[in-house]
């Protein structure tokens, strides 16, 4: 028996060997063992901590079960049989308590954790955040900017070191919000917003994504998120600015239709209210698709006061 | 006339095609060899109108191991366009095929797998456990498989008929709402699942009442094997959750058929809602599935190291903390919806309080092999490959309890990686553990333990190979569900890693139909025959009667004075052939065979396959005959036969006289 052991043995040393080496060979690769923000950074400190603690019992766990079951293998006759023995009140009272202390100090961590990294809970910085809106579309981001009054398809550019407060919406099924080397996920829901707070706090193109499940261009939701420099975001916004394309209410309903995105897109100026339309049209009264009409035909209407700024 | 159906339905791309017809031959053959053995009426008498629920039980196993066939084979498409759609190249099949595939994949691993097994093997086992001739609703509980195979056929008929849902396996609206699933594969979805739903919430109430009222005299709750009180706590928890799901899946259907707007993303309709009440059913089914595996190896423990169970109070009081926990942890399926730090924080922390009593249960079954005479039998080899796979999910479940680190591996593969560490090698471990342990019990003989050792390491090492690089494809940022990736990304070889385990896996799937075939071939068969009834010296009251147990399982129902009432038995008397001697018999009254149970579900098939193609008048007639053959049922008196004294004497005796030989 003891050759199955080694068996066994063998096949978690190989698993661990495994797990070490892809972390340490990929550990560039790896997003999320890999921040480039400061909430990614804290929620790995997080993770790497919780599995060290964690690894307090699964170490024990792994080691008893094979010594046990090696040492009282059947065909090995010297070690104490004793079949009536089924209660030790020490002991049990020993794996009923020390997992309790294990747990109870990561719900202090699962309390306080959630608070500090709540999504919603804004940056604390002395440089003033940056408000990006998000409305995930069938299947592609849109990203735009009410203070530079840009808009962009699958793009999304920030400086480094300021905050981002992305307030996101769905004109489609549920998406999720997810910028891995930056931080963690939202969903992105129509009818309403959601918040993410996230700061990078190092230059560099992130990959981008949405984690859910939203239709049957799901997989090509992947978007670019970089940070750069002052200046760099500056020139950016002074380029998008320029761009001739506007995102008319007429050119966002092509947009939303469903589909890949066109080739990168950036709006020079956008439909004044965009994100509050999008949000606000799942509100109305539900007569058959006739709503979003009469509140698009509203906006459409109103000005397109920011359409000829430069 | 026909409501949406026409001749379109019929058409799908190759791959399905290919599956259709490989799918059509297989029946064909099964269809003429039963008709060249002329065994039609063999198998409409002797099983599918049988109320026995020991053949119940084998024909759930063998219907959940087509299901898991089907869903293998779905889970192989997933690994291959994985592996293969990279950059320029897009894999075998179509994005929407994609999702078709991985949506049916997770129904049918649940509801007809994990449950088909489940409520296998507690047919199998429980009446015989605890002392008992038969369920609480014998009837019912044939309604119930019934209903469980209708739901099955919908399922499949929807690869040849239609299409399935593309929503994934919990159909999430509003992508699973009329506006953007117009088609009929939510619908088939919804009444697949509505339908075998239904038949789950009747076996659980029976078994329920079956395990609180026909217990053995003398068999107090707390003298009950661990293996009934698992079933008891998971029941509880169908009994509870389950109308959840009919009633979620009813306002979903409502929507989608009349155009209400409970879920649907305008109109007032609330996404959120839906979420939360899938939830609120789907986490207690979660311990639906392990609980009975936790009992299954804490039987094989025992049995399997000679020894009581250690802890047994402990392990009661778990099962129990496990059952009401269950009910308040449903959030952490979605932190990520943004509710809040103080609610996520609350559901947080409740689910890293199951993981306190999930640790009890381990360091008991650890403590009961010590000072115990290990056997490394199949069942053990199962126990053993659970600890590993199952702490190392246990760990990263812990993980993702943390709302701040889940924010980060929500939806990605790490999730996918975490979910099959808990449901392959915490549920399919276990009921493989029991299908190996009480086989002989059901056939009256053992299986080939060698085949049986090699199917082990295949699961194993090909769940290690399968999954791990899914851990770690999560880290990277891959979210699931995708059917193609950029090259750029890095990841194709940790996809080509896991493809090789999910193939691996499959030649572990070869050696158990390989091990089934090769135990039945009578020349194998004759040295493994198990003639005591009690192969691997058991300690609970199924292994004191005959393998494969009598009709009436126990001839006289036994008085139990000990928690391991078998083990107890014989400790107390040497000579258990007296017993024979001894024993005066009298006449067992059992239900008679019926096929009402078809009929029902019959019906109720046809009307969910009417309500998915909108043909009214069918699914009136449906329902018109699920209603006329209830009352039919309910005003027949003539439903019981008798076996006389005489006959269950001569039974007994042979049993006996076979024994005493030995």
């Amino acid at each position: 028996m003891s050759k199955k052991f080694t068996l066994l043995l063998a096949s978690i040393l190989v698993l661990i060997a495994i797990i070490g080496t892809v972390l340490y060979v990929g550990h560039s690769h790896i997003a999320i063992l890999s921040p480039a923000g400061t909430i990614a950074a804290q929620q790995r400190k997080l993770l790497v901590g919780a599995t060290l603690l964690m690894l307090l019992i699964v170490i024990p766990v792994f080691v008893l079960t094979f010594f046990i079951a090696w040492k009282y293998r059947a065909t090995n006759t010297d070690a104490h049989y004793q079949p009536e023995w089924d209660h030790n009140t020490k002991l049990e009272t020993l794996w009923w308590g020390f997992p309790c202390l294990i747990i109870g100090v990561l719900a202090v961590v699962a309390w306080n954790s959630s608070h500090s990294l709540d999504p919603s809970r804004p940056i604390a910085s002395d440089r003033s955040p940056i408000t990006i809106q998000v409305i995930a579309l069938q299947w592609k981001w849109l990203f735009i900017y009410p203070e530079q009054q840009i808009a962009s398809v699958n793009y999304v550019q920030f400086p480094t070191n300021t905050p981002v407060d992305f307030e996101i919406t769905a004109d489609a099924p549920m998406n999720s919000f997810w910028i891995p080397r930056l931080g963690g996920q939202i969903y992105a829901m129509s009818g309403m917003t959601t918040h993410l707070h996230l700061m990078a706090n190092q230059a560099g193109r992130f990959q981008g994504t949405s984690a859910n499940l939203s239709g049957s261009g799901f997989a090509g939701m992947q978007f670019i998120a970089e940070a750069s420099t002052d200046s760099a975001f500056k020139d950016w916004i002074a380029t998008s600015r320029s761009k001739p394309a506007q995102l008319t209410m007429a050119a966002y309903t092509s947009l939303a239709q469903p589909g890949a995105a066109p080739q990168a897109v950036q709006y020079g100026a956008y439909q004044h209210n965009l994100y509050d339309t999008v949000v606000m049209k799942y509100m109305s009264a539900p007569h058959e698709d006739s709503s979003f009409q009469s509140v698009t035909q509203s906006v459409t209407n109103d000005t397109l006061d920011h359409m000829s700024h430069e | 006339m026909l409501g949406r159906l026409n001749f379109e339905a019929l058409v799908h791309d190759p791959i399905t095609m290919g599956g259709i017809v490989a799918g059509i031959l297989a029946i064909l053959a099964v269809v003429a060899l039963m008709t060249y053995f002329k065994r039609w009426n063999w198998l409409w008498k002797e099983w599918l109108t049988s109320l026995d629920p020991k053949k119940i039980g084998i024909m759930y196993i063998v219907v959940a191991t087509l299901m898991l066939l089907r869903g293998l084979a779905d889970a192989v498409m997933m690994r291959v366009q994985q592996a293969t759609s990279v950059g320029d190249a897009h894999g075998i099949v179509s994005s929407d095929t994609f999702q078709q595939v991985f949506s049916a994949h997770g129904t049918i691993m649940i509801f007809f797998v994990a449950m088909g097994f489940m409520f296998g093997i507690i047919n199998l086992i429980l009446p015989l456990q605890i002392g008992s001739r038969d369920v609480a609703f014998p009837f019912l509980n044939s309604v119930s498989f019934w209903l469980f195979i209708a739901g099955a056929l919908l399922i499949n008929v929807s690869l040849v008929v239609g299409e399935f849902a593309a929503a994934g396996w919990l159909a999430y609206p509003p992508l699973s709402e009329l506006k953007y699933s117009p088609g009929v594969g939510v619908d088939y979805w919804i009444w697949s699942l509505q339908i075998a739903g239904l038949g789950s919430l009747l076996s659980g109430i029976n078994f329920f009442v079956t395990i609180l009222k026909m217990r053995a005299p003398g068999m107090s709750l707390m003298k009950m094997p661990i293996f009934a009180w698992s079933v008891l706590c998971a029941m509880f928890l169908v009994a509870f959750a389950f109308p959840i799901l009919t009633a979620t899946l009813g306002m979903l259907s409502l929507d989608r058929l009349m155009g209400m707007h409970f879920f649907t993303a305008e109109g007032g309709g609330n996404p959120m809602m839906y979420i939360n009440l899938i939830w609120a059913w789907g986490h207690p089914e979660v311990y639906i599935l392990i609980l009975p595996a936790f009992g299954i190896f804490s039987e094989v423990v025992a049995t399997f190291s000679g020894k009581r169970l250690f802890g047994y109070k402990s392990m009661v009081l778990a099962l129990i903390s496990i059952t009401f926990l269950s009910f308040v942890v449903w959030l952490h399926h979605f932190f990520t919806m943004g509710a809040g730090a103080d609610v996520n924080a609350f559901f947080g922390i409740m689910t890293m309080v199951i993981a306190i009593p999930t640790g009890v249960k381990v360091f008991n079954w650890l403590f009961t092999m010590y000072r115990g005479r290990v056997r490394f039998t199949t069942p053990m080899m199962w126990f053993l490959g659970f600890v590993m796979t199952f702490t190392i999910g246990g760990m990263t479940g812990v993980l993702m309890s943390l709302p701040a680190i889940d924010f980060q591996v929500h939806n990605s593969l790490f999730l996918v990686a975490h979910f099959h560490n808990m449901i392959i090698g915490g549920v399919l471990f276990g009921y493989f553990a029991g299908i190996a342990y009480w086989f002989p019990k059901v056939t009256g003989f053992r299986l080939n333990e060698r085949l049986g050792k090699y199917a082990f390491w295949c699961w194993v090492s090909g769940f290690l190979l399968a999954f791990m690089p899914l851990y770690a494809l999560g880290m990277m940022g891959a979210t699931r569900r995708l059917d193609h990736y950029e090259a750029s990304m890095g990841w194709q070889w940790l996809f080509i890693v896991a493809a090789v385990g999910v193939a691996v896996i499959c030649v572990g799937v070869a050696f158990q139909i390989l091990q089934i075939v090769v135990s039945t071939l009578p020349s194998q068969r004759r040295s493994r025959l198990d003639l005591t009834g009690d192969p691997w010296n058991g300690r609970t009251l199924e292994w004191s009667t005959a393998s494969p147990a009598p009709v009436y399982n126990f001839a006289v129902i036994p008085t139990v004075t000990d928690r391991d009432a078998f083990w107890a038995s014989k400790q107390a008397i040497v000579d258990t052939k007296l017993k024979a001697v001894t024993q005066k018999y009298s006449d067992i009254t059992l239900p008679r065979n019926t096929a009402m149970g078809i009929y029902i579900a019959g019906f109720a098939g046809v009307a969910g396959f009417a309500l998915i193609w909108h043909i009214w008048w069918l699914a009136v007639v449906g329902v018109l005959g699920v209603i006329t053959c209830i009352i039919l049922r309910a005003s027949d008196e003539d439903t019981e036969y008798t076996i006389p004294a005489a006959e269950v004497s001569r039974i007994e005796t042979e049993f006996f006289a076979v024994r005493s030989q030995l």
